[in-house]
Order: C-alpha cells, then sequence, then structure tokens
C-alpha cells in the first residue's frame, strides 16, 4: 500500500514557515505563477471575454432598400434569441443530453464496477485487465469513433456478417434510436479505462484493516464494496464525474468522424457542430459566439449542479 | 477468512448472496471467479477493435468489404507501401506534428504548471487564495468552446495557421497546476526550502535544483495526461489549421475519411493509418505505466 499525498495535513493551516518568510519578498511567487498567469489571460479570460462580446454584436441594415449597408453594431441580446429560438441548435442540444444521460452512467457505473471487481480479494489476470481496459485511453478519440465506425458499417461490420450468415436481415448501428447507444459506446470503450484506475486507485489507498473489520462483523464482499467501499471513494467519483460531464456536453470529434459514413447525421447534429458551421461558414461570428456562452452556461452549471449535490470538497479546501 | 460453503450449484450472482445466522458468508469461493471473468470480458471489449485494426490493416479494398471482419487479408505490404507513398510521406509529417504538438506542448505546459502550483503550495501571499479559486474555475471551463475564440484572435495577430497556434493554447493547464499544487504541497518539505535559502540559494535555484526534483514523480503524471490529451485533441488543431502540411495524426485521418466516403480505396490507408498511430502510443502507455502514479492524482482529489 502506497502512502499517498491524500493524507497530508491541509495547506492553509501552517502559519508557522509564512511567519519565518515574511521577510522575503513577496514578488518571488508572483514571478512563478507568472507565466500560468500569463498563459490563463491570454487563452481563457480573454476568449472568454471576446465570446461574450462578440455575442451582443451583430450585422443591422443601415439606410434602406437596396442601398443599405451592412454595419456591425450592438444588438444587444438577438443573438442569445436567435439561438435559443434556432431549431438545430436546440435540436442539437437535446441530442447531446440524450447521449450524456446514456453516456455519462454508463462509463462511469461501468469503471467503478471494474475497479471494485479489480479490488476484490483472490481475482486472477488483475494486472492483465486492467491494463487491457486502460489502453483505449491511448487511441484519440477520432481513431477510436473510426474503429468503431467501420464495426458498425453495415459492410464491414462484423456482427452483420454473422447476421448475413444465419439470414437474418443487417442491423442498423445507424439508425435511430440506435446511434445514440453507438455514439455512447464509443465514450464508454474510450472512458471505461481512465475513470476506473482512478477509482481503482483511490480504492487501494484505503486501509485492508477497515475491510478486515467488517469480514469479522459478517459482511459480505458486495456489502463491503457497496456500504464501504463507495462512499470513501466518493470524492474520486465526484471528480471522474465531473470530468465525465465537461467532456461528454462537448461532443464533436465522435460525431463529426462518423459522418461520412451514414446520413443520419447532420452538419448540424450536436451544438458545437452548429457553432462551428455559423462561425467558419455563414460567417455569422455573433450567433456562433452566443451559441458557445449558452453551451458553455450550460455545461458550467450542470457541473455546478454535480458538485453542490455531492457537497464534497473534491478540490481541496479552498473552492 | 476460509469459511467458505461450497457444492453450491446454482451461478453465481453477486445479489443473490446471505449472510446466514451465525454471520457466515456463504458462496464466497464464487465471488473471484466471478470477478475475474466479468473483468477478463471487459478487457475483451476493450481489446476487440484495437485487434480488429490490425487485422483489417491486411486486407486489400476488395477484402475488406468482403470477408469476415476478423479473417486476415493479403494486403498488408501494399497497405503500408501506399500509405508510406500517399502525398509524398505526408502521413509520416502528420506523425511528426503529432509528436511535436504533444510532446511540446506537455513539456511547456508541465513546466509552467509546477511553477504555478509551486509558488501557490509553498509561498503565503496576498492574493493566493482568490488566483488559486480563479485557476480552479478554470478547470471547469469546457476548452472546446474555447477554440472559435482562440482562433479569432490569433488570427487577428497573424498566427493563426502556423504551428504556435496549436502549441499555445495547451500549455494552460488549469488541472495540471491543481496537481502540481498538492504534489510541491505533499513533496518538497519547508524545512529543505528555509535551508537552502540560510544558504544563499536563489529562489529559481532552489525551485530548479531542489523542489523540481522532489516533485519529479508528480511531473511525470501531469505530463503523460497533457501528453495524451493533446496527442487526442482534436477541435483545436481542425480549426486553427488549414495547411495539411501542418496537420497531427488524427486530423490528417478525418481528412482520409472524409475523402474516403467518395473513394473506398481510402479506406484502406486510413484503416493502416489508424493502427500505425494507435500501436506506438499503445506501446508507449504500457512502457511507462510504471511511471504512471495514479495514485497521486487519485490521492490529489481528497485535498
Amino acid at each position: 500500500m502506497t502512502v499517498t499525498v491524500a493524507r497530508t495535513p491541509p495547506l492553509t493551516d501552517r502559519p508557522k514557515p509564512a511567519r519565518r518568510r515574511s521577510h522575503r519578498s513577496s514578488l518571488v511567487p508572483w514571478m512563478f505563477a507568472a507565466p500560468a498567469i500569463l498563459f490563463f489571460v491570454v487563452f481563457l479570460i480573454i476568449p472568454i471575454g471576446y465570446s461574450i462580446y462578440l455575442s451582443f454584436r451583430g450585422f443591422r441594415v443601415e439606410g434602406g432598400g437596396a442601398f443599405g449597408r451592412r454595419v456591425e453594431t450592438w444588438i444587444g441580446f438577438d443573438n442569445y434569441a436567435a439561438a435559443l429560438t434556432d431549431p438545430e441548435f436546440v435540436a442539437g442540444l437535446g441530442r447531446v443530453l440524450i447521449y450524456g444521460v446514456i453516456a455519462i452512467p454508463s462509463v462511469l457505473g461501468l469503471a467503478l464496477l471494474f475497479a471494485l471487481l479489480l479490488d476484490t480479494p483472490r481475482v486472477r489476470a488483475r494486472s492483465f485487465s486492467r491494463t487491457a481496459i486502460f489502453i483505449p485511453y491511448a487511441v484519440p478519440g477520432v481513431i477510436a469513433s473510426l474503429l468503431w465506425g467501420f464495426l458498425y458499417l453495415p459492410s464491414t461490420s462484423p456482427v452483420n456478417f454473422i447476421a448475413r450468415e444465419l439470414g437474418a436481415g443487417p442491423l442498423d448501428f445507424f439508425g435511430y434510436p440506435a446511434l445514440y447507444f453507438s455514439l455512447a459506446n464509443i465514450a464508454l470503450w474510450s472512458g471505461v479505462g481512465f475513470n476506473m484506475i482512478i477509482i481503482y486507485t483511490s480504492l487501494r489507498a484505503i486501509p485492508s484493516e477497515i475491510y478486515e473489520a467488517a469480514r469479522i462483523d459478517g459482511a459480505n464482499e458486495l456489502q463491503i464494496a457497496w456500504r464501504i467501499k463507495v462512499p470513501l471513494v466518493s470524492p474520486a467519483l465526484v471528480l471522474t464525474g465531473l470530468f465525465s460531464v465537461i467532456g461528454t456536453l462537448q461532443l464533436y470529434s465522435e460525431p463529426a468522424t462518423l459522418r461520412p459514413m451514414t446520413t443520419t447525421i447532420s452538419s448540424t447534429w450536436v451544438p458545437l457542430m452548429k457553432i462551428y458551421q455559423e462561425a467558419f461558414m455563414n460567417d455569422n461570428l455573433g450567433g456562433a459566439a452566443a451559441a458557445s456562452v449558452v453551451l458553455a452556461g450550460g455545461i458550467l452549471l450542470f457541473s455546478l449542479v454535480l458538485l453542490r449535490f455531492f457537497q464534497r470538497r473534491t478540490f481541496g479546501e479552498n473552492s | 477468512m476460509s469459511t467458505l460453503t461450497r457444492s453450491r450449484t446454482a451461478p453465481p450472482r453477486p445479489g443473490s448472496r446471505r449472510i446466514d445466522g451465525r454471520g457466515t458468508v456463504k458462496r464466497r469461493a464464487s465471488t473471484p471467479r466471478l470477478a475475474t471473468t466479468v473483468l477478463l470480458l471487459g478487457a475483451l471489449y476493450c481489446l476487440i477493435p484495437v485487434a480488429w485494426v490490425v487485422i483489417a490493416s491486411s486486407k486489400s479494398p476488395r477484402e475488406l468489404f468482403t470477408t469476415f471482419s476478423f479473417s486476415p487479408g493479403s494486403g498488408f505490404i501494399d497497405n503500408l507501401v501506399s500509405l508510406n507513398d500517399y502525398a509524398g510521406g505526408q502521413f509520416w509529417q502528420w506523425g511528426l506534428n503529432s509528436l511535436l504538438y504533444a510532446g511540446v506542448g506537455a513539456l511547456a505546459s508541465t513546466l509552467v504548471s509546477a511553477m504555478a502550483g509551486y509558488a501557490l503550495a509553498k509561498f503565503r501571499f496576498a492574493g493566493r487564495d482568490l488566483l488559486f479559486a480563479v485557476i480552479l474555475a478554470g478547470v471547469l471551463v469546457p476548452g472546446i468552446v474555447l477554440a472559435v475564440p482562440q482562433y479569432l484572435l490569433l488570427a487577428s495577430v497573424g498566427i493563426a495557421g502556423s504551428y504556435w497556434s496549436v502549441l499555445l493554447p495547451v500549455i494552460i493547464n488549469p488541472f495540471g497546476i491543481f496537481l502540481c499544487r498538492v504534489f510541491a504541497a505533499a513533496a518538497v518539505p519547508d524545512d529543505t526550502l528555509e535551508a537552502a535559502r540560510l544558504d544563499g540559494a536563489s529562489e529559481v535555484r532552489i525551485f530548479g535544483a531542489i523542489a523540481l526534483p522532489m516533485m519529479s514523480q508528480g511531473l511525470v503524471t501531469v505530463f503523460l495526461l497533457q501528453f495524451v490529451g493533446i496527442w487526442n485533441n482534436f477541435l483545436l488543431p481542425f480549426i486553427m489549421l488549414s495547411d495539411q502540411s501542418k496537420y497531427p495524426v488524427t486530423l490528417g485521418l478525418y481528412t482520409f475519411l472524409s475523402k474516403g466516403a467518395g473513394d473506398s480505396d481510402l479506406y484502406p490507408l486510413v484503416i493502416m493509418g489508424s493502427a500505425v498511430s494507435i500501436i506506438p502510443l499503445i506501446i508507449l502507455l504500457l512502457v511507462l505505466q510504471r511511471f504512471w502514479r495514479a495514485d497521486l492524482l487519485a490521492g490529489g482529489l481528497k485535498g
């Protein structure tokens, strides 16, 4: 059992070294933090601010009739109204939600199950299973979608090959509602291993005496798993859940990669595809920015609700 | 713990186990066997697509659509040669680009994160808690939503479409900073820093020669996380780059597939390209697995 940083005392309650250091220049920490602050401002704060600024800008026709000029100006919440009433964008949001409702619980549930099974005494082939399940983490989303795409494609799918041999009709992995499950399966395949490792590692950090005590009290492995292990790894579950939510709602590369293989996926199938199209094909930066702000706001809201729901100090004492 | 009741013939079901009156656990023997089986099924599920791409990379275009998915074909060398010849070896250029973006980007990102994490963990200064809170909030910002405004900003300074446009945005990694703060707090003792200061070492030297080596195990984890993150990133290069010679592998294969929709002769190239690009990364992951300290990651989460 390795000792983890989990048991270090909280950072803030250490006045002693601070007093000793108080004579030193307070510029030193800022110097070390300066590159991070610079990149944070340039690549996070400014883009966010710029997006919000753009989302209130748009073109109005000035002057009348055929001689009207398109002038960029403040148009208030028009872009937001347009985004929220745009059937394509709203439908995209709905699709991502359906996908998320399928994908997130599957990824987390299976990751937790695998982690608990790895942590079960006397399991065979432990390190083989752990490594094999972790391998898809090394496969980029685009390539994962490519591989699964070919396994779904009627002309190359092994499932359909067998179905054909048995005289059954081809199965359509790209139809509705199968498409949601096909996409969620790619997320599951890509994500289960990484989440499993995080949960498994927090499981191993639990002192085994706790289990011994429970076993003496007559608890079986299932009860130990559900009543002791799961509550103790809940910080890891919250974190993996949070990252899954953020990652899932940004769905883009999977449907974009599968698009050439099927006609079911339109060019605006998920919100990010719509945003990309508005920004780069329709030259509607204001609309794209408003849609981005709506999407980011939704993801943030979702994450905060999740964090509040668990009411745990997942991110240390300062959050 | 050997109070097992054997001779149970019913299939092992975790939900069906009971504790009898004396507190003896029944059917204990079935637990590891069932767990092993489920884990092996999970392993099989994760390996099937990888196995498929390796097998399919040996198929000629015709075999791809006519033979069984998992029966090897006869075109392995042909596919490799045509992948190599495509647009004058462009595939290898993409591979090098991916290595450059992921390697240099992750290295720079790790250094920037280490410095910031060290400052946040080992110094008390006005505004520290606020700075940390703001950086933590950055973890929640969905990175992909930033790509369009980042493009517009980089285009306005004239570097959109360059290597820099993909390298610079990935250097900031709020979660990496958070992890580095945890590592620095745990691995670098204040007394060591004080002793070095009494000896007159400069702050830069203390960081470079003392703190950084002490944090190294955690830094490897931050580096690997960011390396894989950049390697797998798609939307940022997709939005930033227009010149095919600057594409990373993911974007290159994506354009292959988009073209392949009208030309199924390109499918074997896509498949061969996928196989060639994931195998080294999987090997790298297996080799680096022992340096991968997920316990630091998981431990850090408890703050």
